[in-house]
């Protein structure tokens, strides 16, 4: 995984609330294996007529966006389907984080493992945000992890919140499963206590 | 890092969540989040990446005794057993796939030709897998489903899977307590599935967000485990991360005999344990919410996210009247997508198929309830019946259900998740307007360009019947 520290790229907006991971990447794509990317079908049937025609009017096929690495998107994006197809598909296209008003939960948790950073502002600086980017397409935000802060070109800084043990794993680009697998002890020593407590829950007896 | 293999020992107390959540903690961060333990672990062949990432990193399964797999969501429903053997079906390596990763791995399968595969999230309640008081996960968000036994049940990505697969174990930060009142008693055909709808109208698709949402009520109390099972299923799609119903003596009669459930002296036991569960009466809830059963009608979605949802009785509504900006535009583009006309009354809204299935209703109380409107009657357009699992299908045949919905002119299918997702060859056609009784009508979900309505099976059935969105309290028995 690819260290997160600070991050200055182009942000690109998508002006739809609600946006589930069906619409991240239909259903019908999600059996390509992960080494073949997902990038090219991201938003697919929002980004694409029926013909396969790119449509004009959606902001990941305007040209004045360049290759952004940030999506300012409204609020619940990434409800729905637990398919971390979602979070693939915005990493294979080059996005690097999703600012939003909230996010499905089991998204931001998917976005966690991938190196996607996830930050919730309020909606109020988001619809800021999204006038300013439609206003003046291809201009930067600049994210900075380790401050925990994001700076826009309306030259205001906005603090974000984000667990510090995520954070960490961040920056340094460790994958989560690397270091609980160092925390196996601990893992073996609850499960003598627990399964003598609650027998009946020690597993099914293949083991 | 905070130890607490000792927690297990120790008293606990607050809500029914707070009291597994407390039970399960294996180690605890700064900041919050824990390493929870999982006592149950169910894949399915769309976990397929996990797999492959485990044995990249050359990892084993750590407690395959406490994993468990099934296919379901690429199966094929029609004529399953040909489809597969003469290889015509586009996705049977998906399929085969788990099985050879159950093998390599020692995970229990529930294999394509064994009578206990169906629908991840309704098999693991058949078979008293799905428990009170565990901590449940699954590669799927509908795993909220198995909540309805009274344990917290979550789905979670591919990572996590492989995550859960390697260690027994996920990180995750603690999500607030929601509580969900249902008081009073539901009218005839309320089910179910439109107290979840009606609730999801209330609070909005992102209403439970960062929550974990207990039901609680008479209504609640009054329902069958099937029916709850309907109603934590849908909790994700009001963005809650599990739902969740204190067990009873409900929860104890159905489990009780089934084949994992505990027998003997470990019944007794765990029965004490599960006693000791539900919230205290002075247990805290961030958000509290009422809903009043009687006041319950039959509902359909007009829109594209289940929080688009309505009474039958109701028309179309008119973005006009919204007052926000953002939920007018967002009304347009859902009306505009289900080619739907503002002020137009929801029944009689001309319907070209009929699905009725996936984990929200697809068990034998569903097929009851749909066969009971469907008996002497025929259906005038297309109509598909899934059974949740081979199990239900069989005792469905053995009621003579199958039959019924024959005689209608449906087709009655091989259990799978088949129409609810447009990933495995079932599917709604473009600009089709579908009755499903599945949980979600997001845009494309069950086919490009197809146009869901979610309803209760009761109300699927009354459209197969008369081709329209049909109050199913109208319906006399067996006609128009
Ligand atoms: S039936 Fe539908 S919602 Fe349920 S597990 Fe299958 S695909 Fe997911």
């Amino acid at each position: 995984m690819e260290p997160f520290g600070r991050l200055d790229a182009v942000a690109t907006p998508l002006l739809i609330a609600n946006v589930d991971t069906d619409q991240i990447i239909p259903a019908r794509f999600l059996a390509r294996a992960r080494a073949d990317g997902f990038g090219d079908v991201l938003f697919h049937d929002l980004r694409f007529t029926r013909d396969g025609a790119a449509r004009t009017d959606f902001a990941l096929n305007d040209p004045k966006y360049g290759s952004p690495k940030i999506l300012v998107a409204e609020a619940n994006f990434g409800c729905g389907s637990s398919r971390e197809h979602a979070v693939w598909a915005l990493v294979d296209f080059g996005f690097r984080a999703v600012i939003a008003p909230s996010f499905g939960d089991i998204f931001r948790n998917n976005s966690y493992k991938n190196g996607l950073l996830a930050v919730s502002l309020p909606s109020a600086r988001i619809a800021a945000l999204q006038k300013l980017l439609r206003e003046r397409p291809g201009v930067s935000i600049q994210i900075d992890l380790p401050a925990q802060r994001m700076f826009a070109p309306d030259g205001i800084v906005n603090d974000f919140s984000i667990d510090p043990f995520r954070k960490m794993l961040l920056i340094e680009g460790v994958e989560e499963i690397n270091f609980t697998l160092g925390l196996r002890g601990r893992i073996a020593e609850f499960e003598r206590a627990y399964e003598s407590k609650f027998p009946w829950a020690a597993g099914w007896g293949n083991r | 890092m905070v130890d607490s293999a000792r927690t297990v020992a120790s008293k606990i107390t607050g809500t029914l969540f707070d009291k597994i959540w407390a039970r399960h903690a294996v180690v605890q961060r700064d900041g919050g989040l824990r390493l929870l333990y999982i006592d149950l672990h169910l894949v399915h062949e769309a976990s397929r990446p996990s797999f492959k990432a485990l044995d990249d990193r050359k990892l084993t399964v750590r407690r395959p005794d406490r994993t468990f797999a099934t296919p379901d969501h690429y199966v094929p429903t029609l004529g399953r057993e040909l489809a597969i053997a003469a290889n015509a079906y586009p996705y049977r390596d998906t399929v085969e796939a788990l099985a050879a990763n159950a093998r390599a791995t020692g995970i229990t399968l529930f294999g394509l030709d064994d009578p206990r595969q169906g629908i991840v999230h309704v098999i693991g309640p058949e078979l008293g897998l799905s428990q009170p008081g565990m901590v449940i996960v699954c590669g799927d968000s509908h795993t909220s489903t198995h909540g309805a036994l009274g344990a917290f049940a979550f789905g979670v990505g591919n990572s996590e899977v492989e995550h859960a697969l390697a260690t027994q174990t996920l990180w995750q930060a603690k999500p607030r307590n929601m509580r969900v009142t249902l008081d009073g008693r539901l009218g005839p055909h309320v089910y179910a599935k439109d107290v979840i709808l009606a609730l999801i109208a209330k609070i909005g698709a992102a209403g439970g967000t960062g929550h974990v949402i207990e039901y609680a009520g008479d209504a609640v109390r009054a329902m069958s485990i099937e029916s709850r099972l309907t109603v934590c299923n849908m909790s994700i799609e009001a963005g809650a991360r599990a739902g969740m119903i204190a067990p009873d003596d409900t929860t104890l009669q159905y489990l009780n005999g089934r084949p994992f459930a505990p027998k003997g002296a470990q019944w007794d036991q765990a029965v004490s344990y599960w006693r000791t569960l539900p919230s205290d009466s002075d247990a805290a809830f961030d958000l509290e919410v009422s809903l009043d059963a009687t006041e319950l009608a039959p509902m359909v979605t007009w829109g594209t996210s289940p929080q688009d949802a309505a009474p039958i009785s109701r028309s179309v509504p008119d973005p006009a009247n919204e007052p926000s900006s953002e939920r007018r535009t967002a009304m347009r583009r859902a009306l505009d997508y289900m080619g739907l006309i503002p002020g137009t009354p929801l029944a009689g809204i001309a319907i070209d198929r009929v699905f009725i299935g996936s984990c929200t209703n697809s068990r034998i109380e569903d097929l009851r309830a749909a066969a009971k409107i469907v008996r002497g009657a025929k259906a005038i357009i297309p109509a598909a019946v899934v059974p949740g699992s081979t199990q239900v299908k069989r005792q469905a045949e053995a009621e003579g259900l199958d039959q019924i919905f024959i005689a209608a002119g449906f087709e009655w299918r091989s259990s799978g998740c088949s129409m609810c997702v447009g990933m495995n060859g079932d599917l709604v056609g473009p600009r089709q307007r579908c009755a499903s009784t599945s949980n979600r009508n997001f845009v494309g979900r069950q086919g490009v360009d197809a146009r869901t309505h979610l309803m209760s099976p009761a109300m699927a059935a009354a459209a197969a019947i008369t081709g329209k969105l049909t109050d199913v309290r109208r319906m006399t028995p067996g006609g128009q």
